[in-house]
């Protein structure tokens, strides 16, 4: 894992400072809020409904365990006892006071944390496949790209002011667990036939109110180019990207008006006037960063366990545990576990300080002191030992963090909407907690298999209902809330936008059609497909017509 | 008139500015400096220079900084507007005059020039600033000098950390 040296350090201490000044100024009244809000929001710190929030970056979605209790202790001390894991990887605290913000801040930086970049017009938090370093699937570790950039974009002299944020994705595994082909930058590392690294590049793709799944425009980036490439690709966008309306401010507005193809020969031209010697890492550290992720002390351990197959056969509850949410880890002997976020009636995301630290206890003892955060919300233990899985599991129990529902129905993904945010057209969580109820039975949910269910408030798509096999989305009929429903959509490798079913309906149908097109799907399905399979199979009519069905 | 404040040799100082900024509009004032957008400047720059006088060009930030590289090694300064405090684009323009077109004369910060983006202008190769916030030369070299470390390599040749490091 990548310690902060005192460098890295002084450098939040500087940030932390600069902040409380800025904090000093508006509380006297010497800035305005319309002069504070640009600085604020550097700081991850937003003004919604009912208080202000406060993000704090996750750098890739891995934390270690004091990183983890020092969270806990902010949302207990200065929020309502909870925090809200993002789909990008950060947490959120809702309920936070102007004036504490800048010591949760210092406290933040005491712990190598910060909400640098979490917010405004600049390159956001880089988000990482949550299973790296320890997935076997992986052709590198993609942290290691992800440190780099995190440290080339922290402040960024030239690209902090760009006509819109900036979010970019890495992973490098051909299983998709970062939804790089919606980001504004997806990157997927691959080796060539020789075993030379390098990276797919995806520019433009992104979700809101034009949702597109980004192009390739480099199929092969030489990976210790990476940085003048990504400096051409910003430079072209802070150059030509258009400022005249925020909604087609994103880079992929740009990839499209130009197209994909004149896009990448602009990028290849300026990347040709790119001093590379100045431009790109020097292999030493690139070396030191890569060091640094490749300590984990990992012991030599059989491939089977008998403890582990003993109580799988003893204990149902664990066994349907360790088929949903266990997966294989490249160590023979050790697992990957992930924690869902998502108890049936429970808000999607949010975790409690004591469950917090349930988790931070349990990396510490038994995942090597690592723990991480999924852009579908939940949490993952990266490095569990087979041996220790029965008790990880009892432990988890007890906290209210065993739902073994990992990409099952129940495994929704929902934005605050109005609960929270001024921007939401109707509520998204409620939605989300209907919805969940009705694969409350976890056979039933077990039988249904993989369907990801994700639900925006508005048209902004902070749940990416776009990229959903069933996407809800929010919107405003004269005043009341309504729901429009879409099908066939992926944030995977298999990346696709998905349809609208048809007119929206009034919040109590809602969890009803998700039934019914889940028993559709059931009654058409062949073989194991997933009800993605089939939709992209049968098409919509099928599914519209049991929908509407009634109101004919 | 505007407080100019000039970095150089790592200090940051209130100056008289010699230089007047000259509107399309504006009849030519009889002084030795002028400051002109680039259309009068392409209209009126040769006579100018050719009279002796020092001239700078106020660059637009959609303005491609590539239309007077054939001029600057004439130009006194290029004054690199900020129209609205978000709009990035005279950071790239600044960078590009530095580390592309090797440009040594002043680059000149104008318009929305507030002290929260000092260090982020400095780094890309900004050596004057008219702020247009109130800063004096100490805040706004304060605000600049915030950070001990920076993370890349930018033209104000500053050693990043990896370089720190090394
Ligand atoms: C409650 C406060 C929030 C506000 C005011 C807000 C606002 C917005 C807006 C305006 C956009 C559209 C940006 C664009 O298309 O250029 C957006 C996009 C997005 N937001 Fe939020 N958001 C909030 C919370 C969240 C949360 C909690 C999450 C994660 C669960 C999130 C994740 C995203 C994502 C993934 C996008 C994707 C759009 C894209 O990148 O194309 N946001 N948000
Ligand atoms: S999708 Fe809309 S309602 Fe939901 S968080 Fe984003 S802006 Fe708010």
């Amino acid at each position: 894992m990548y310690l902060y040296d005192a460098l890295d350090k002084e450098f939040l201490a500087d940030r932390s400072a600069e902040f409380r000044g800025q904090v000093a100024r508006r509380l006297a009244g010497e800035l305005s809020e319309d002069q504070f809000k640009p600085l604020r929001l550097m700081n991850g710190l937003y003004l919604q409904l009912h208080a202000y929030m406060l993000r704090v970056a996750i750098p890739y979605g891995s934390l270690n365990v004091v990183q983890a209790r020092r969270l806990a202790d902010i949302a207990r001390r200065y929020d309502k006892g909870y925090g809200h894991f993002t789909t990008r990887q950060n947490i959120q605290f809702n309920w936070i006071k102007l004036a504490d913000a800048p010591d949760i801040l210092d406290q933040l930086a005491e712990v190598d944390l910060h909400a640098i970049q979490t917010s405004g017009n600049c390159i956001r938090n880089v988000t990482a496949d949550p299973y790296a370093g320890a997935t076997a699937e992986e052709v590198d570790d993609p942290r290691v790209w992800s440190e780099v950039i995190r440290q080339w974009s922290t402040l960024h002299p030239e690209f902090s002011f760009l006509p819109r944020k900036f979010k970019i994705a890495i992973t490098a595994a051909p299983r998709d667990r970062t939804a790089a082909r919606v980001h504004d930058i997806g990157l997927v590392a691959r080796r060539d036939r020789d075993g030379t690294l390098g990276f797919e590049v995806i520019v433009g793709g992104g979700q809101g109110r034009t949702p597109y799944v980004g192009p390739t425009i480099k199929e092969h980036l030489p990976a210790g180019r990476l940085l003048s490439y990504l400096q051409a690709v910003l430079r072209v966008y802070n150059r030509y990207g258009r400022r005249d309306n925020i909604y087609k401010a994103r880079i992929k507005i740009l990839v499209a008006a130009l197209g994909a193809e004149e896009f990448a020969r602009q990028v290849e031209e300026e990347w040709g006037k790119i001093d590379a010697a100045r431009a790109d890492l020097p292999d030493t550290e690139l070396a030191r960063i890569r060091g640094a992720f490749a300590t984990t002390p990992f012991e030599t351990l059989p491939a089977t366990s008998a403890i582990f197959e003993a109580n799988k056969a003893a204990d149902p509850a664990f066994a349907r545990f360790v088929r949903n949410n266990v997966k294989p880890h490249k160590k023979s002997g050790y697992a990957i576990v992930e924690v869902s976020l998502k108890a049936i009636g429970h808000t999607p995301g949010d975790a409690t300080a004591d469950q917090l630290e349930v988790a931070a206890d349990l990396a510490e003892r038994y995942s090597l002191n690592d723990l991480r955060v999924t852009h579908a919300q939940n949490l993952v233990l990266p490095h569990v030992k087979l041996d220790d899985l029965p008790v990880v599991h009892a432990a988890l129990q007890k906290a209210g963090l065993a739902t073994a529902n990992i990409d099952l129905a129940s495994d929704i993904i929902a934005c605050p909407g109005l609960d929270y945010c001024a921007l939401a057209n109707a509520r998204a969580i409620p939605v989300a907690q209907h919805i969940a109820q009705k694969f409350a039975d976890a056979d039933h949910a077990e039988k249904v298999g993989e369907l990801k269910i994700k639900i925006s408030g508005c048209i902004n798509a902070c749940g990416h209902h776009h990229v959903a096999h069933i996407g809800v989305l929010g919107v405003d009929k004269k005043g009341e809330e309504f729901y429009q429903l879409s099908l066939g959509g992926s944030g995977a490798e298999d990346a696709s936008i998905a349809q609208i079913l048809g007119p929206a309906l009034p919040a109590d149908k809602v969890a009803e059609a998700v039934d019914t097109l889940v028993d559709k799907y059931l009654s058409v399905r062949e073989g194991d497909e997933r009800f993605l399979d089939t939709f992209r199979r049968v098409g919509m009519a099928p599914f519209k017509e049991a929908v509407y069905a009634d109101a004919h | 008139m505007p407080t100019l404040i000039k970095l150089a040799g790592g200090a940051f100082a209130q100056v008289e500015d010699d230089f007047v900024h000259v509107t399309d509009e504006d009849d030519a004032p009889n002084v030795d400096a002028v400051i002109l957008s680039l259309a009068r400047f392409q209209a009126e720059g040769e006579a100018l220079l050719a009279a002796g006088r020092k001239v700078g060009v106020r660059l637009e930030s959609d303005q491609a900084v590539e239309d007077l590289s054939y001029d600057l090694p004439r130009l006194s300064v290029v004054a690199v507007a900020f129209p609205k405090f978000r709009d990035g684009r005279a950071f790239t323009s600044a960078t590009l005059l530095r580390e592309r077109f090797g440009y040594r004369g002043e680059v000149r910060a104008v318009g929305d020039v507030f002290r929260e983006q000092a260090g982020f202008m400095v780094r890309c190769g900004f050596d004057a600033f008219e702020p247009s916030d109130g800063s004096t030369a100490d805040e706004w070299g304060k605000a600049a000098k915030r950070f001990r470390h920076v993370y890349q390599r930018a033209a104000d040749g500053r050693a990043p950390a990896f370089e720190e490091r090394a």
